[in-house]
């Protein structure tokens, strides 16, 4: 289809703008002439071409709205429209950022009130709700991990991270100057222990677990693992990317981590606008209180107030307070469930997922066959062999058939790995269907492999030339 | 199937060839079988003319669309000459690996440690051993 | 409420499968001891309707001013109503990232037209898909140079954002790296011999503002040479992205990263997020720069598509390595940013030239009032620093009328005493900014 720059006509306009109401001033007279642009070269085209150009679009975009959306490790579940409606109303939306406290009672209320919630899920001391995202709660966990070591004079070098790791560890890891050490997994998928005790020596700072972990599973070795990081002045990091799995069912501070990042986007159901805004909490037991970012919001009586009075702060990680419009959804969400409704979240995730992991046994081979938490994670290892059909292939084949794919060739420990996270919004017919689609392509792969290889055949468009988009980059139009 | 790995050089256990000229040069490049593992090459990144490497030490980065990896110098030494179409040219390596999709030229610090490497046939086994 | 559709049959249909006896059975994983045993100290469950009146009550605790006066990194500007309808279609906002490219041309698309846009307004031959915010799109422009020219200091000019710099300066000690502050001219504008001198062939990076935090608009070109000839790369930095209508784009007067803050483009205040950062580069540094980018490409038919591009830049392929962490964006901002700016094409001008105008009657008003003066000489665009009597009391009494004032500077720098950041966008009436003048006097 056109780009919004092909619909464009010299003339053409879908926003007016107000006649100005107060003397005019020519602007060369204040802004030297050098100073100044000749054009803007945007697109020119009427609210109706606007409108169509972006419906169409829409058109063409798979959303959790539109079908069953398995990606493993984003947890992608459904979006209640109440948030969506919550967040637009005026007192969310119009306050400016530095307006006087005075002016945010009720921002600040809520921004406070969601702190506590968090606190009291994850079983930490305190919360920072400024990260911008997942990502962005990384590098301000760990930031604060330097920080304390830092404090004490204690100048580790360090941080381990299991192989079985998301990229943003090591990435995060290292844009805190350290050196990443990758830890082995075990024969069960955990951590391996040994490996820990040989690598987690005085010089580091600690561990970065995600628990439960990437493969889906809880690590049953999470005491001796606290036990050999704290026994050496180390600190447990807790990546929360899977936080759905137990929630009001243990607590990470409870399992003795220091520092969790957490995805509201995830977790607390705020969508995900295609990539963003996320939102990425960090929360922190006692040890690293004092180390969470500026401003905090502190609370005398009945009123709110920001505060920078924190000397031991790492600082600032972002302007203002953080994603402060999806805090709101994620905060009405919380409300909405209580404490037994979000025990359910957890319950139910983990009870699709070992459902669909039990129904598709058979078809596909399980990296780890287990009790998994609330994703699975299998090898489409029997396919390749059987008939040279990857799992990017049975990936595209499920677009033919109208879902969105599970995450693909990640872990990267797991070769062809298919990671499917079903969330617990998603009914037992959702989750059959799903499972009838994945059998019907595990049986094509093995009689009609050139069929799988070829999909997407239904799609707006059909594999596209990736080699070519990274050869000949084109990220803007030239016209 | 990957092209038979001449045997007018020497390899590394990381993929890496290194033709010696005999004059203290030497001519570095990865192999077929590496170009095949690694598909379709989409950038490589070059080092300066100049630079100075020891063996086993990072010398060029090559990009496939999903992944990075390190072109490891076969032998220690001086960046001479580098191959600049491959800035344009990527896929020169997955077309020719052994010839025109060679990465550097080095002047070799020690051209002994070119009897550190594999000879064709070692390698070969090599191969078929990841293969497995 | 919640959003579980199990009957108790299917749950028990499913268990049967499964082969447990309860739900607690698949959290045998979690050392006993650990296992919650009572509820979690939440409040309880609510419906719908109660959370919708929960949330209109702690709503209406806030006070929404009948005029905002600050800016300073946050603008009130009107929005059309486009942006909002389309960025409400939950085929986009349901979504996550475009990974699977062939059930997502939808956003692909929308966000290359948005790097394309962004790109032409910064002068830049390159935008990415967005970072977080402004701040933080410079501090990892800073890192970028720091990592790219294997250099450890950063110069950073005074008049950028105070939070801005606070930002730099925590990214820039978590990699090890120096901060140098250089001060601003009287006029507020750079002062280019010093900061020619603080330059070295240690600075990776000079981060400047336009305009600057004190609304004035800067001519980099006149230290860009500067920064050059001791290799480092210039950052041009922007908190009101509507400037870019006028103004000529920081791309054109030699520096290397545009990064700015994209809300001002089609994005509510929302007490501070989300937002947007706009980060722009020469082609030089395409395969560096951080975030996600979407590019052209062919399908297997021969037509046009788009999917993520260069991902071997980010942190899920070049793990340690990576220049930068960042994997969720902010990309329905940047949608709705690309919506504001296709709306209003080439008007865009004519929006900053109001803007423009605005500033200038509310200044100039302003100054004729008693012991009012403009703080700095140097030109200005929608926002301006204004030395009063008592900044304090005109505050206090603008916000005795519903009006949030000026953002007052001397907070952040001790030497400006009485002295109001002040912005006038085209939210602002004759009207209105006549009451002020009155308020204030």
């Amino acid at each position: 289809m056109d780009l919004i720059f092909e619909k464009s006509r010299p003339g053409r306009t879908a926003g007016g703008i107000p006649v100005c109401d107060v003397p005019e001033i020519a602007l060369d007279q204040v802004i030297e002439q050098r100073l100044l642009r000749e054009d803007v070269d945007l697109p020119e085209v009427a609210e109706v071409d606007l409108i169509r150009h972006y419906t169409t679009l829409s058109r063409r975009n798979f959303g959790v709205d539109v079908g069953f959306y398995p990606l493993g490790s984003c947890t992608m579940k459904y979006n209640p429209k109440i948030n969506e409606d919550v967040a637009r109303l005026p007192g969310f939306t119009a306050l400016h950022p530095l307006a006087p406290a005075e002016f945010a009672q009720g921002d600040m209320r809520m921004m406070y009130e969601l702190q506590g919630f968090l606190s009291e899920i994850f079983g930490m001391a305190d919360f920072t709700l400024q990260p911008a995202a997942g990502a962005h709660g990384e590098l301000t966990g760990v930031m604060m991990m330097k920080k304390y070591f830092e404090t004490r004079g204690d100048d580790r070098r360090r941080i381990l991270i299991p192989d079985a790791a998301h990229g943003t560890n090591p990435a995060t890891g290292a844009l805190c100057g350290f050196q990443t050490v990758t830890v082995r997994s075990n024969a069960e998928g955990g951590v391996d222990m040994d490996h820990l005790r040989e690598l987690m020596t005085g010089d580091a700072v600690g561990l970065m677990l995600t628990n439960p972990n990437t493969l889906g599973l809880f690590e049953r070795n999470i005491e001796g693992v606290s036990d050999i990081v704290h026994s050496r002045g180390g600190l447990l990091y807790c990546d929360g990317a899977n936080a759905n799995a137990f929630m009001g069912k243990t607590r990470a501070g409870d399992l003795g981590f220091d520092v969790i990042q957490l995805n509201l986007h995830k977790t607390f159901s705020t969508p995900h606008g295609c990539g963003g805004p996320g939102s990425g909490p960090v929360g922190v037991s006692d040890k690293l209180v004092d180390y969470l970012p500026v401003p905090r919001i502190v609370k005398d009586g009945d009123r709110y107030a920001w505060s920078e009075d924190f000397p031991d702060t790492i600082g600032r990680v972002r302007a203002f307070y953080g994603n402060f419009n999806v805090m709101v959804k994620a905060y009405a969400y919380i409300r909405s469930l209580g404490p037994d409704g979000l025990r359910k979240v957890s319950e139910v995730a983990v009870l699709n997922a070992n459902y669909l992991k039990e129904k598709l046994k058979p078809y596909f081979d399980l990296a780890y066959d287990r009790t998994c938490m609330h994703e699975c994670v299998f090898t489409g290892h029997r396919q390749v062999r059987e008939s040279g059909v990857h799992t990017s292939d049975i990936a595209k084949r499920l677009l033919d058939y109208g879902y969105h794919p599970p995450t693909i060739y990640f872990p990267m420990i797991v070769p062809e790995a298919i990671m499917i996270e079903p969330n617990e919004t998603e009914s037992l017919e959702t989750l059959d269907a799903f499972c009838d689609v994945m059998i019907a392509i595990a049986r094509e792969a093995r009689e009609e492999p050139e069929k799988v290889k070829s999909a997407p055949l239904t799609t707006p468009v059909r594999r596209l030339d990736e080699v070519r988009a990274a050869r000949e980059p084109d990220v803007c139009w030239k016209g | 199937m990957a092209k038979p790995n001449p045997t007018d050089r020497k390899y590394s256990k990381e993929h890496e060839w290194a033709l010696d000229h005999g004059d203290g040069t030497a001519t570095v490049g990865i192999t077929d079988y590496a170009q095949e593992m690694l598909t379709d090459i989409v950038f490589v990144e070059l080092p300066p003319v100049g630079k100075k490497v020891e063996q086993t030490a990072p010398l060029a980065v090559v990009e496939s669309v999903k992944s990075v990896s390190d072109v490891f110098a076969p032998v220690g030494g001086e960046v001479i000459a580098v191959n600049l179409p491959l800035e344009s040219r990527p896929e020169l390596i997955n077309q020719d690996a052994f010839g025109e999709g060679w990465i550097v030229k080095l002047k070799m610090d020690n051209p002994a440690e070119l009897d550190g490497l594999m000879a064709a046939a070692a390698y070969d086994a090599l191969i078929r051993e990841e293969k497995h | 409420m919640d959003y579980v559709p199990h009957t108790p049959e299917d749950q028990k249909k499913m268990m049967q499968t499964i082969g447990i006896a309860g739900l607690d059975d698949l959290f045998a994983d979690i050392p006993e001891k650990y296992r919650l045993k009572q509820l979690l100290n939440l409040p309880p469950a609510m419906s719908e309707q109660e959370v919708w009146g929960l949330m209109q009550q702690i709503g209406a605790q806030n006070v929404i001013p009948a005029v905002t006066l600050t800016g300073a990194g946050a603008y009130h500007h009107f929005i059309p109503a486009v942006v909002g309808h389309v960025i409400s279609r939950s085929e986009f906002y349901t979504a996550y990232t475009p990974y699977q490219a062939e059930i997502s041309q939808g956003i692909l698309q929308a966000i290359y037209e948005y790097q394309t846009m962004i790109a032409g307004l910064t002068g830049m031959q390159v935008a990415n898909a967005s970072m977080y915010d402004g701040a933080s799109a410079m501090a990892e422009a800073a890192v970028l140079a720091a990592k790219t020219l294997n250099r450890t200091k950063i110069v950073i000019n005074r008049s950028v954002h105070p939070q801005y710099r606070q930002v730099v300066k925590t990214y820039a000690w978590s990699n090890g790296y120096e901060v140098v502050e250089v001060p601003y001219a009287d006029n507020g504008q750079l002062n280019r011999s010093v900061l020619a001198e603080a330059v070295d062939h240690n600075t990776a990076a000079v981060l400047v503002q336009t305009p600057n935090f004190f609304g004035i608009i800067e001519d980099i070109t006149s230290i860009e040479a500067a920064v050059h000839a001791k290799g480092a790369l210039l950052v041009s930095g922007f908190t009101e992205a509507t400037s870019l209508g006028i103004l000529k784009p920081a791309g054109a007067m030699g520096a290397d990263f545009v990064v700015g803050e994209g809300q001002a483009f089609g994005n509510p205040m929302n007490y501070g997020g989300p937002y947007l950062g706009i980060f722009a580069s020469t082609d030089k540094f395409l395969r560096k720069i951080p975030g996600r980018l979407a590019g052209a490409t062919l399908d297997k038919d021969g037509q046009r598509g788009f999917v993520l591009t260069l991902q071997t830049r980010e942190q899920h392929i070049r793990r340690e390595r990576a220049t930068s962490n960042i994997c969720s964006n902010e990309a329905l901002c940047a949608l709705a940013a690309a919506v504001y700016l296709v709306c209003l094409g080439k008007n865009l001008k004519k929006l900053a030239e109001l803007n423009f105008q605005k500033a200038q009657y509310l200044k100039t008003h302003l100054s004729r009032l008693e012991g009012w003066e403009p703080v700095f000489s140097g030109p200005v665009y929608n926002e301006f620093a204004m030395r009063c009597p008592d900044a304090k009391v005109v505050n206090r009494r603008l916000q005795n009328e519903g009006i949030i004032g000026g953002y007052a500077l001397e907070n952040e720098y001790p030497e400006l005493k009485n002295s109001l950041l002040l912005c006038a966008t085209e939210m602002l009436s004759r009207e209105d900014m006549d009451r002020i003048v009155s308020i204030a006097r």
